[in-house]
């Protein structure tokens, strides 16, 4: 099936296999961001961004990608290689332990900074309860998300 | 990737029917259930139709008083939604324990009453709201009142070639009516509820003039106690008819022993939570017990 999609703020026209999910489909294409994890919607690994809602890549058919734009990690990163505000967040906070839940962690965090709305911090757990992080470090992760926030103000 | 047989994504409402009248097809719409019931080995015999691009199904609007719910209308809307939040914000406050945020971004409302599971947590809210199904198919339209539309466990009353087009909450199902819902799990998010209870009612000072209550899991399918309702109808608001009333729907659901939690808990769950709803509803509905 071809497609016309917007991966990372670029037009592309790909002829897509209609049996992928959205993460086969984007691992395909490098961007190895997008982690498979349990790939039944359960723990948040494969997180991306479609038309800026977060929503797990596994449970999602790569061909509803059509005329979307999707967002990954590796979109977030400046030309010049420079870190966006989130990322150096969790850098700063310590928000990553073995790294392997973070790029769904920091998509998730995505939408909630671009609500500009005030979260309380209960609301930032429920806005993160999607996503697992097995090393336990989720209050990191809540820090690092507050710190974006605030930036973002 | 994922094992479909084949998958077809018409464009218009009439296409989708056309391709739905024919057997072992199946309609796919938010993908949150049949994608990852394909990855256990369900459903790689059937013809996937995905309604994806029916903007027609989408969207929530009030028409002479009544709510149309598009049934595309993906968990997020529903819940962010101000028509809903105004009028029946009880389903906006089931939905939001759903999964967790990405699926509430996926699922939708649609999805979760047609695939037929009793633990749907906006099934027993529906259910009190008395929402009325449109039904479309190869013979035109229909409308079918919610209760009437579970038959069992995973089976609903759609006929080859029938979509869920619309549902319709009518005004004076939601007007002076307020209500709660509560879904018990083991965990606040990404969970299956043990049980699920929705209350609405409708007060006149200290009287009970109108009361509903529905459960997610009280039996295969979700259900009204409509016995219980009846048996507090008139009487004054109380501790007694409170405990009545929980004693009432224990006459009437019947849930099962499974992994995640015996009959006896699962009735527990029944009397407590048709006394806390009701509580609940009648606070916020200006009066006091």
């Amino acid at each position: 099936m071809k497609i016309s999609v917007t991966i990372n703020g670029k037009l592309k026209e790909l002829d897509i296999n209609p049996h992928l999910s959205l993460t086969d489909m984007l691992r395909n294409l490098g961007l190895k961001s997008v982690k498979k994890g349990c790939e039944v919607g359960e723990c948040g690994a494969c997180t991306v961004l479609v038309d800026g809602k977060a929503i797990t890549s596994c449970t999602y058919l790569a061909v509803w990608a059509e005329g979307k734009s999707i967002t990954t990690v590796e979109g977030l990163t400046k030309e010049n290689g420079e870190l966006s505000d989130i990322q150096k967040a969790f850098i700063e906070e310590a928000a990553v332990q073995c790294g392997f839940c973070t790029p769904g962690f920091i998509m998730t965090a995505c939408e909630i900074i671009a609500d500009k709305k005030k979260y309380t911090r209960d609301e930032l757990k429920v806005g993160i309860s999607g996503n697992l992080c097995r090393c336990t470090g989720y209050e990191n992760i809540l820090n690092a998300i507050e710190k974006a926030i605030k930036n973002n103000e | 990737m994922y094992d479909i047989k084949n998958l077809l994504i018409p464009k218009t409402l009439d296409e989708a029917i056309n391709y739905l009248n024919n057997e072992n097809t199946l309609v796919i719409a938010g993908g949150s259930d049949i994608l990852i019931e394909l990855r256990h080995g369900k459903h790689n015999n059937k013809t996937l139709v995905s309604i994806s691009k029916l903007d027609e199904l989408r969207g929530i609007e009030i028409i002479d008083g009544n709510i149309h719910i598009g049934p595309l209308s993906t968990f997020t809307e529903v819940a962010e939604d101000k028509l809903i939040n105004k009028h029946i914000p009880i389903l906006a406050e089931a939905v939001k324990t759903i999964g967790g945020p990405q699926l509430r971004n996926m699922g939708t409302i649609g999805g979760n009453i047609c695939n037929g599971i009793t633990s749907a947590d906006s099934a027993s809210s529906l259910f009190v709201l008395d929402a009325i199904l449109e039904i479309t198919g190869p013979n035109g339209v229909r409308h079918l009142p919610i209760t009437d539309f579970y038959v069992w466990v995973g089976e609903v009353k759609l006929e080859q070639g029938e979509i869920l087009t619309k549902i319709i909450i009518k005004e004076e199902n939601y007007k002076n009516y307020y209500g709660s819902y509560y879904k018990y799990a083991k965990r606040n998010a990404m969970d299956i509820a043990i049980q699920g209870c929705s209350v609405l009612v409708q007060i006149d000072n200290d009287i009970i003039k109108d009361v509903k209550i529905g459960y997610g899991v009280g039996g295969p399918i979700p259900m009204r106690c409509f016995e219980a309702e009846k048996s507090i109808k008139g009487k004054v608001i109380s501790k007694e008819t409170l405990e009545q009333f929980g004693d009432a729907v224990l006459k009437e659901v019947n849930p099962r022993t499974s992994w995640k939690a015996t009959k006896e808990f699962r009735q527990h769950l029944a009397n407590e939570l048709a006394q806390r709803m009701l509580t609940k509803s009648i606070e916020r509905a200006g009066g006091k017990i």
